[in-house]
């Protein structure tokens, strides 16, 4: 390949990188034009907060999607975590040395229900897409049986201060979701375990006959998926309760966050840094309809093209 | 009204990405002609057939069909124009019967299919080319002769006078050779131009009245069939004496180093051999022969069903790649597109993916500065032609990428190399490098077995030959015996019973 070929083509991949970037950005700048309340600290804040559970979940999603697979039961774990976690807190609300064992036990909990779904996917080589669609249902069944469809309050003063508390004005959920970007984006660039995941969903075939344990990552993804869905989850009952109604459609958000940020859904491709902006910029659409006081139900007819039109961008790019 | 040409195409040009594929080149074709199209991997042989079939667009050039210019932008116009095209790998859906998927577009007037007719129309096509099969049978069951015959029945039915078989007797044996050369012949009475790809030179001489000879891009001669003779052709066809392909074997041979007893798996049974220290053993046989599966097998890659592997004498329990790999068993796989690259990562990428551990921390981060260090050390020694191992392997040429899988295996401490066709699709001076390479590695001590189907290199490279067919070793030959007869005497063998 000619070197003027060459250059032509990693300029045009770094558009391709930096679109999501850019168009935040203009969403940024257009929305500050919209209203004069939004570009303040606090509204920022608020965009944050509010998605930082779904920031954590599509994480967990980038992963599973690397590798060529999809998990559309984050939002039902996400729900189930939550209900849990609320029912183990139930006896000792006030205790907060109850706070390590009902969390780790909650976790332990997805990280089996995880290790299941990828186990299935990747040693008895399902369809993630059908696996996961039913640990969806059943999880989402799970939730209501335990909260017998009742919200369960939490009380905890150590789970509610973590909620409201904030370090120099960011709250605490916002740094978790943070770290756990930080993490996967570090994880992505530099470690073996991400650049395996990669690999394996740009040429699973390739992978497994350099001598590397496919199905032991394929599997992993899952567990890690479900991982974050509990820390997702904990975070989304801010609001004092453990409600298995939460969360719903949570897997949409997720995959729609990937995919605007440019990742493919048949594997190998994606970052966190443009996830992350996937999540936000649908967060920030969703938060521009609510200033311009647009009714929900366009509101979700408007999302939905929106996500078309990311995607038909990208794929314009992709086509040289 | 009888025309000289029936394809005449002139000055085609064509690049991909800057590549110059096709630099202006000369082909044309006659009525009632076979025409052997010859050159070695990636001489452009395939882009030229493309874009006659309308798959590719061309960049230059006229082509004139039946003495008419003619505009071939899509595969549908170059059907409608009379070409046919039969690909190595077959488009053939396996589930439907071998009449649907000859009249696959065709099966049935206002949408309705008349069995009876479309079964009739099927055996009658197939007749004509001498062979006879219930047409109703599914063709994911019959045999690679026969759906090879299936796609030219396909082509013709579709009124094709332009045929274009690329490698076909690639996947047949010699039996099976012959019906497609008699098949050949009456098409040829029948006015049809046949284009014959092919590797095999005594093929070529049997049964093409003219030849045109590609190397890099180029026609470097061509003319009537009986103008040439055997190595005057392929010295055009690789630009150098062939004495000169092959360096001499000089590793001394030691012990055994892999031994296998009694392997059974899906597509082979009772295969035992003995591979030793500083040895090239060659495995010879037809697509389809069970050769490849013998390899992934050993490696780990296809489950065994019974007997044992042994390396350096001991029992060894290979159940995964990655078993088979801290055995110190490399497998450079027959498909590097598909099995040994992941394309679309950068080539240091692949290159430390075999043992990225070596180049890590303890925590699993990887070191730029280690792995830069061993990828630079590799890419000098294979002499891999990149100006930046961080580009995508997708954008390196065939014989570079093989390479790169070669880098791989030598970036592990390997002693077991299987190496499955390691020369196909790559240019003769990369062919020499692996070459040179594979003495190399013998010479300090590894075994390599070596899966072709091209006898040169076989006689070439190999210390010994196995000849495995229809799953099975049918016979072995020691350097000096081995001849191109003899080889296929043994293949014939397996079919003679």
């Amino acid at each position: 390949m000619s070197d003027a070929a060459l250059a032509g083509r990693s300029r045009l991949a770094l558009v391709r990188e930096s679109l999501p970037v850019a168009v935040l950005a203009i969403l940024i700048v257009a929305s500050s034009f919209l209203n004069r309340n939004f570009l303040t600290g606090q509204n920022i804040f608020n965009l944050l907060r509010q998605n930082s559970g779904t920031i954590i979940v599509s994480f967990g999603m980038l992963l599973v999607i690397l590798t060529g697979g999809i998990d559309l039961s984050v939002g039902s774990v996400a729900a189930f975590s939550s209900v849990l976690f609320a029912t183990l807190l139930d006896e000792r609300q006030n205790d907060a040395m109850a706070l390590p064992p009902a969390f780790g036990l909650t976790l332990l909990c997805s990280l089996g229900f995880g290790a299941l779904v990828g186990y299935l996917v990747a040693y008895r080589k399902m369809a993630s897409f059908v696996v996961t669609l039913a640990s969806m249902t059943a999880a989402r069944g799970g939730a209501y049986m335990i909260s017998h469809a009742k919200t369960i309050p939490i009380t905890n003063e150590t789970v509610n201060a973590f909620n409201k508390s904030s370090l120099f004005r960011v709250p605490y959920s916002v740094i978790l979701a943070g770290a756990v970007f930080l993490v996967v984006a570090f994880a992505l660039s530099r470690t073996v375990y991400g650049r395996l995941v990669k690999a394996i969903g740009s040429n699973e075939t390739a992978v497994r006959l350099s001598g590397i344990r496919t199905d032991f990552y394929v599997m992993s993804v899952y567990m890690v998926s479900a991982a974050l869905c509990t820390l997702g989850g904990i975070i989304e009952s801010r609001t004092g309760v453990g409600d298995a109604r939460v969360c719903q459609g949570l897997e949409l958000d997720a995959i729609a966050a990937c995919v605007i940020g440019g990742a493919s859904l048949s594997g190998g491709r994606g970052t966190a840094v443009n996830t992350l902006m996937g999540v936000l910029i649908l967060g920030l659409i969703g938060n521009i309809m609510v200033l311009m006081r647009i009714p929900p139900y366009p509101q979700q007819v408007i999302k939905g093209v929106i996500i078309i039109v990311a995607v038909l961008l990208q794929g314009q790019n992709k086509a040289k | 009204m009888a025309v000289e040409f029936l394809v005449r195409m002139r000055g085609v040009k064509k690049s991909f990405a800057g590549v110059k594929a096709l630099r202006g080149v000369d082909f044309s074709l006659r009525p009632g002609e076979i025409h052997a199209l010859v050159g070695e991997n990636g001489a452009g042989k395939s882009t030229l057939m493309k874009i006659l079939s309308g798959a590719h667009a061309m960049d230059e050039g006229d082509i004139f069909v039946d003495g008419e210019p003619a505009r071939i932008g899509t595969p549908r116009r170059a059907k409608e124009l009379g070409v046919g095209i039969v690909y190595q790998e077959f488009e053939l859906a396996d589930d439907l019967s071998i009449a649907e998927n000859i009249f696959i577009d065709r099966l049935g007037a206002h949408g309705i299919v008349r069995w009876r007719d479309l079964y009739e129309r099927a055996q009658r096509v197939l007749r004509n080319l001498g062979f006879d099969i219930d047409v109703r049978r599914p063709v994911g069951g019959i045999s690679v002769a026969y759906k090879q015959m299936v796609e030219i029945a396909k082509a013709l039915s579709a009124n094709a006078r332009i045929l274009v078989l690329d490698e076909p007797t690639a996947v047949l044996t010699p039996n099976e050779t012959e019906k497609l050369f008699a098949a050949m012949r009456s098409l040829k009475e029948a006015g049809v131009g046949v284009i014959y790809i092919s590797h095999r030179m005594d093929e070529v001489f049997s049964v093409c009245d003219s030849v045109t000879v590609m190397r890099d891009g180029e026609v470097t001669g061509g003319g009537r069939i009986a103008d040439f003779d055997v190595d005057g052709l392929v010295e055009l066809m690789i630009g150098r004496k062939l004495s000169t392909m092959y360096p001499p074997r000089t590793a001394a041979v030691g012990g055994e180093i892999l031994r296998l007893e009694r392997l059974d798996g899906d597509a082979f049974s009772d295969v035992s051999l003995t591979l030793r220290k500083g040895e090239i053993l060659g495995v010879f046989g037809l697509v389809g022969s069970g050769r490849t599966e013998i390899a992934r097998a050993v490696f780990g890659g296809d489950g065994l069903r019974g007997g044992k592997v042994f390396v350096n004498g001991a029992e060894a329990r290979i159940r995964s790649p990655h078993q088979g790999k801290r055995r110190g068993i490399a497998l450079i796989p027959e498909n590097r597109k598909e099995q040994g690259l992941v394309l679309d990562m950068p080539i240091k990428t692949n290159i430390t993916m075999t043992n990225i551990r070596k180049v890590s921390s303890r925590l699993g981060v990887v070191s730029a500065k280690r792995e830069n260090g061993a990828v630079d050390e590799l890419v000098r020694r294979l002499t891999v032609k990149t100006r930046d191992t961080r580009n995508p392997a997708s954008t390196l040429s065939g014989g570079n990428q093989q390479k790169v899988v070669i880098a791989k295996w030598l970036n592990t401490d390997a002693e077991v190399m299987i190496m499955d066709e390691p020369t196909r699709g790559v240019d003769v001076g990369a062919k020499v490098e692996i070459y040179n390479l594979m003495n190399e590695l013998t010479a300090r001590g590894a075994g390599i077995l070596m899966i072709s189907s091209e006898l040169n290199e076989i006689i070439g490279m190999c210390d010994r030959v196995l000849v495995v067919d229809k799953g099975g070793v049918r016979g072995e030959l020691p350097r000096e015996l081995m001849t191109e007869k003899d080889i296929m005497k043994l293949v014939v063998g397996g079919h003679g019973s």
